[in-house]
C-alpha cells in the first residue's frame, strides 16, 4: 500500500517536472514561429529577392553592363576606397578610445565615452551639414582651404570624413564592453615579465580583442560601404567622381533607369550578405572559443 | 635579495592607501603581510613590483641596497604571481610559461631550444610538466596557480610576489598549496612577499608576518610573536578569537586582592577564549561569575558562550572536550572564569 502511493507520487513529481515555460501548447508555438517567418519573408527576404530580380530584369548582359559602365565602376572604385581609408582609421581610433576607457583612470571619461557614441545618436544628414558648415565654401576653415586650393566638401576628403564619423562608434563600442571585463591583469603580468608597450599589445592584448575587433570592423566596413545620409550631403553628386555606390544607385533610380539601379544595388545587397555570413562565422567561433 | 621600503605614500584621489609606511624583508625570507581587504597591503606589494608608483617625493623602494624607486616593473625583475593567476588565456601552459623568455630583446633571448629547455625544468618544478600543452581555461585553480608562479619564474626574478596566491582556492586545496608553497621556498630560497587576508594562511608559512591597518602596519614579528604578543588592539582582534571585556568588572578575576590600576580601570581587557579558565562556582572563590548560556561542543574543542553576571556582557571560553566532561556542564549553570593571560592597551590605540 506504502508503496503503491509512493509510486504514484513519484509519477506525478516527474510529470510536473518540465518547467511551465516549455510547456506552452503546439498551436501556440507554431503560430508564433509562423508569424516570426512570415514577418522575416515579408520585410527582410521579399525586398532581397525584388532587388535581384529587378536588377537581372533585362537580362545577364545588361546586368553587366550596368555595372561596368564607368560611372559605376568609379562610384565603386570611391566606395572602396573610402571603405579602405575608413575602416583603418576606426580601427586605430577605436582600439585607442577602447584602450583609454578600459585600462586607465582619468578624469571625463564618462563624456568620452558619450561622446563616442554621439555619431549613432545623431542623425547621418546632420553629420554630413557639420562639415559643410565648418569646410564648406561659406564654413569656418572654407575661406583659407580655397586660397589653398583643398578641396574638402564635394570631394572625396568629406565623404572620407563624413563616413568616418557616421561609422566611429562601431569598433569602440564592441571593444569597451570587452575590454573592460578582461581587465589589466594580463597586460600587467606581460609588463612584469619583462614585455614591453608593443609587445604587450601584439601579444597579449590584441589576441585576446581580435575576435570582438573582427566583429566591430565588419559593422563598421557594412555601415562604410553602405552610408547614404551623411554622404549625400558632402558629395556634391558629381558623377563619376563623388558618386559613391548607394548614391549612384539613387541617380539611377531618378532617371527611372530601374534595372541599372538594382543592378548596382544588389551588387550592395550582395556585399551586405556577405558581411552577414562572415559575421555568423565570427559569432559561431566566439561562442566556440569563449 | 633584500627588500626595504622607505616611508611609502600613497593617495588615490581622496583616499589613502598607504600612509608611510616601511617594509624591511631580508634576504631569502618568506614574508607575509597580513591585513583586512582595504588596508594598502596589495598597493603596498604593487608598488614594490612597481606596477603602482609612490606619491611623488614620498618614499624609496631599494632592493639589495639599489634604489630601484623610478624603476619599471619590467626591469626590477620581480616575479608577480596575481590574485587571479592573469594567465594569458590565448596561449598554452607552454607558451605562458616561456613568454617571459620569448619578449626579450635578440640578443639576450636564449635559442628556442633553451626556452623550452627551461619552460619544462619550471613545469617539472611546479609539478606540471604533463600539462604543457593544456589551456588556462583547462586547468584547476590550483594548477593555474602553479602556472603563474612558474611563468613568473622563468624570467629569474629576484624577488618573487605574490598576491593572495591562495585567495580563489578552496578551503582544501588551498592548505595543500600553501604547504607546498613553504617548501618550494625552502628550496629555491628566494625572497618572497606573499600578502593575504588569511591570518591561519599568514602564521602558518611566514617567517615574518607584517601586519597592516587603514594605510599603516601594525605589527612586524615571527608569527609567534605577533599572535602572543600583539601590538594593538586591531592585532589581537585580527588574529583569531578575542573576547574585549570591560576592564573593573575583571580587577577581581585578574588581580586577586590590592587596588586595580588605573589603567585596568578605564582600559578594556583582550583575552583570547582558551586563555579563560573555567571552574565550578563557589561562593567565597576569586574569579568572574558567569552563566553558560550556549556550548558548542562539535569539534577539537567545546566553545562555550557565557554571559557574565555582573556586566551582562558574552565571553566566549574555548576548553578541551574533557575538561568540558569533567564539569559537566549544562545551559544555565553557574561557573567561574579567571583569566590565565589577558592584554589591555591605552585607550588611545583602541579602534
Amino acid at each position: 500500500m506504502a508503496s503503491a502511493i509512493a509510486t504514484t507520487l513519484s509519477t506525478r513529481a516527474v510529470r510536473a517536472a518540465p518547467p511551465r515555460a516549455t510547456r506552452d501548447p503546439a498551436w501556440a508555438r507554431w503560430l508564433l514561429t509562423a508569424v516570426a517567418l512570415a514577418f522575416l519573408a515579408c520585410f527582410l527576404v521579399l525586398p532581397i529577392v525584388v532587388v535581384f530580380a529587378q536588377a537581372f530584369s533585362k537580362g545577364g548582359a545588361y546586368f553587366l553592363a550596368a555595372v561596368c559602365e564607368p560611372d559605376a565602376l568609379a562610384a565603386i572604385r570611391l566606395t572602396l576606397l573610402t571603405v579602405a581609408i575608413v575602416v583603418p582609421a576606426n580601427v586605430l581610433f577605436g582600439i585607442a578610445a577602447a584602450w583609454a576607457i578600459s585600462k586607465f583612470k582619468f578624469s571625463g571619461k564618462s563624456l568620452l565615452t558619450t561622446l563616442i557614441d554621439l555619431p549613432f545618436a545623431v542623425s547621418p544628414v546632420i553629420s554630413g551639414l557639420i562639415y559643410v558648415l565648418v569646410f564648406g565654401a561659406q564654413g569656418w576653415f572654407g575661406p583659407w582651404l580655397i586660397a589653398h586650393n583643398i578641396r574638402v566638401i564635394f570631394a572625396v576628403p568629406g565623404i572620407v570624413l563624413a563616413t568616418t564619423f557616421v561609422t566611429f562608434p562601431f569598433v569602440a563600442r564592441e571593444l569597451i564592453p570587452l575590454m573592460q571585463a578582461q581587465g589589466t591583469d594580463e597586460e600587467y603580468s606581460a609588463v612584469t615579465l619583462g614585455a614591453n608597450g608593443w609587445q604587450t599589445f601584439w601579444r597579449v592584448t590584441l589576441p585576446n580583442i581580435r575576435w570582438g575587433l573582427f566583429y566591430g570592423v565588419i559593422l563598421c566596413n557594412a555601415r562604410a560601404m553602405g552610408e547614404f545620409g551623411a554622404v549625400s550631403v558632402v558629395s556634391g553628386h558629381i558623377r563619376g567622381e563623388t558618386n559613391t555606390m548607394p548614391l549612384h544607385v539613387e541617380i539611377l533610380y531618378n532617371e527611372y533607369n530601374v534595372a541599372g539601379a538594382f543592378a548596382v544595388a544588389s551588387l550592395l545587397a550582395l556585399l551586405a550578405l556577405a558581411t552577414l555570413v562572415v559575421k555568423s562565422v565570427v559569432e559561431w567561433r566566439q561562442t566556440g572559443s569563449a | 635579495m633584500s627588500i626595504e621600503a622607505h616611508s611609502i605614500h600613497k593617495k588615490f584621489g581622496a583616499y589613502t592607501a598607504l600612509d608611510g609606511v616601511d617594509l624591511n624583508v631580508p634576504q631569502g625570507k618568506l614574508v607575509a603581510v597580513l591585513g583586512p581587504s582595504g588596508s594598502g597591503k596589495t598597493t603596498l606589494l604593487r608598488i614594490i613590483a612597481g606596477l603602482e608608483f609612490p606619491d611623488p617625493g614620498s618614499g624609496r623602494v631599494l632592493f639589495h641596497g639599489d634604489d630601484v624607486t623610478d624603476l619599471p616593473a619590467g626591469k626590477r625583475r620581480v616575479g608577480f604571481v596575481f590574485q587571479h593567476y592573469a594567465l594569458f588565456r590565448h596561449m598554452s601552459v607552454f607558451e605562458n610559461v616561456a613568454f617571459g623568455l620569448r619578449v626579450r630583446r635578440r640578443r639576450d633571448r636564449p635559442s628556442s631550444e633553451a626556452i623550452a629547455e627551461r619552460t619544462h625544468r619550471l613545469l617539472e618544478l611546479v609539478q606540471l610538466d604533463g600539462l604543457a600543452g593544456r589551456f588556462p581555461s583547462q586547468l584547476s585553480g590550483g594548477e593555474r596557480q602553479r602556472v603563474a608562479l612558474a611563468r613568473a619564474l622563468a624570467v629569474e626574478p629576484k624577488v618573487l610576489l605574490l598576491d593572495e596566491p591562495f585567495g580563489a582556492l578552496d578551503a582544501r586545496v588551498r592548505k595543500d598549496l600553501r604547504r607546498w608553497l613553504r617548501r618550494f621556498h625552502d628550496e629555491i630560497q628566494l625572497t618572497t612577499i606573499f600578502v593575504t587576508h588569511d591570518q591561519e594562511e599568514a602564521l602558518e608559512i611566514a617567517d615574518e608576518v607584517v601586519i597592516m591597518n587603514k594605510a599603516h602596519v601594525e605589527q612586524v614579528g615571527t608569527p609567534q610573536q605577533v599572535y602572543d604578543k600583539p601590538a594593538s588592539p586591531f592585532v589581537y582582534q585580527f588574529l583569531g578569537n578575542v573576547n574585549v571585556l570591560r576592564a573593573p568588572a575583571l580587577a577581581g578575576a585578574q588581580r586577586r586582592g590590592g587596588p586595580p590600576d588605573a589603567e585596568a580601570q578605564d582600559g578594556q581587557i583582550y583575552v583570547r577564549p582558551h586563555d579563560i579558565e573555567v571552574t565550578p562556582h563557589d561562593a567565597g572563590g576569586a574569579g568572574l561569575s558567569a552563566i553558560v548560556r550556549h556550548i558548542h561542543a562539535a569539534g577539537p574543542h567545546a566553545r562555550l558562550l557565557l554571559e557574565q553576571v555582573q556586566t551582562r556582557e558574552q565571553v566566549e571560553v574555548e576548553i578541551s572536550r574533557s575538561e568540558l566532561a569533567e564539569l559537566e556542564l549544562g545551559v544555565n549553570d553557574l561557573v567561574r572564569l579567571r583569566l590565565r593571560q589577558s592584554h589591555s592597551f591605552d585607550e588611545d590605540y583602541a579602534i
